[in-house]
């Protein structure tokens, strides 16, 4: 399974703001850490404020902060902002062998969901902070 | 998959709460209403004789392979959680099975469910088991995400299944 940049830029975005609770960082902070371009990543941030997951605030010593519960907020919640998920049934296929492919897709599908949907942002900071450890 | 643009709901903060004088011990008898009020609080089924049942199998009987434990503040019960010792069942040296964990919704999000895991988990580690495991819907989102946080991982094991019987 591969993601879509946005998608990825909004994960980054998100584990940084989580990881400062309180803290306005700057968008050009996430930006240089993450080697994109400022206004790449403000139409992502955009995103992630109208649901409601970082608030922003303008001016000197402005910048975005994380908004939502780290221990409730999951992966899915943000990866759905910005990518089509697939239906959770096996859709209808021409031929018996689309119909089967499909379900043994949605099976994947199924997984990949439950596992994007039961990692928190706080767990996913945990995994992070292992992963430096290692 | 593919790129979109839509919103998801606002994720709140619950008012902060301690676990400061929350313990852990084996379930009483005199424990049983509140286990089964909370049970049926978050269910909405009163199950009082399959709770009777699991206090007799594994409440009093456990001989250091069955756990019913419960997290208490006072006298009040705020959770529980109840599992097993299996062993060389599906090609697996013994590990220690969770099939049941809840923590009152009020008192949720401050570390009760991580006390009762990690106080089963101890239990299991004290005869020697070096895993654990539990088994639940992919759409429980919620406690799957606590196990999670407690650090498990998808499990090598796949569990299976098929509609057997006439069709409905």
């Amino acid at each position: 399974m591969k993601l879509q940049k946005n998608t990825r830029l909004a994960l980054y975005s998100v584990l940084e703001f989580a990881r400062r609770p309180g803290e306005h960082v700057p968008a050009s902070e996430v930006a240089e850490r993450y080697g994109e371009s400022a206004h790449h990543l403000a139409k992502v941030l955009s995103e992630l404020a109208r649901a409601g997951i970082v608030d922003s605030v303008r001016g000197v010593g402005g910048g975005y902060r994380f908004a939502a519960n780290a221990k409730r907020l999951t992966l899915l919640d943000v990866i759905r902002l910005f990518e089509l998920l697939g239906d959770d049934t096996p859709t209808e296929g021409t031929t018996p062998v689309d119909r089967a492919l499909s379900s043994v897709l949605a099976e994947i599908n199924q997984t990949a969901l439950a596992t994007f949907g039961s990692i928190t942002v706080a767990t996913m900071l945990k995994l992070v902070e292992q992963r430096a450890q290692a | 998959m593919k790129a979109k643009t839509t919103a998801a709901p606002r994720r709140t903060v619950p008012a902060a709460r301690s676990t400061t004088g929350v313990r852990v011990r084996t379930v009483r008898q005199g424990d049983l209403p509140e286990v089964i009020a909370l049970d049926a609080s978050v269910t909405g089924l009163h199950k009082s004789d399959y709770w009777q049942r699991v206090f007799r199998r594994y409440g009093v009987s456990g001989q250091g392979l069955r756990h019913f434990l419960v997290a208490v503040e006072g006298e009040r019960v705020l959770g529980f959680v109840i599992g097993e010792v299996r062993d060389w069942e599906f090609g697996s040296p013994p590990c220690g099975w969770v099939f049941a964990i809840d923590v009152d919704p009020q008192g949720r999000q401050v570390g009760v469910g991580s006390q009762l895991l990690a106080a089963i988990r101890e239990r299991f580690e004290r005869v020697g088991v070096r895993t654990l495991r539990t088994l639940l819907s992919r759409d429980n989102t919620l406690i799957m995400s606590f196990f999670r946080s407690q650090g498990m991982t998808l499990s090598r094991l796949i569990p299976l299944e098929v509609e057997i019987g006439p069709p409905a």
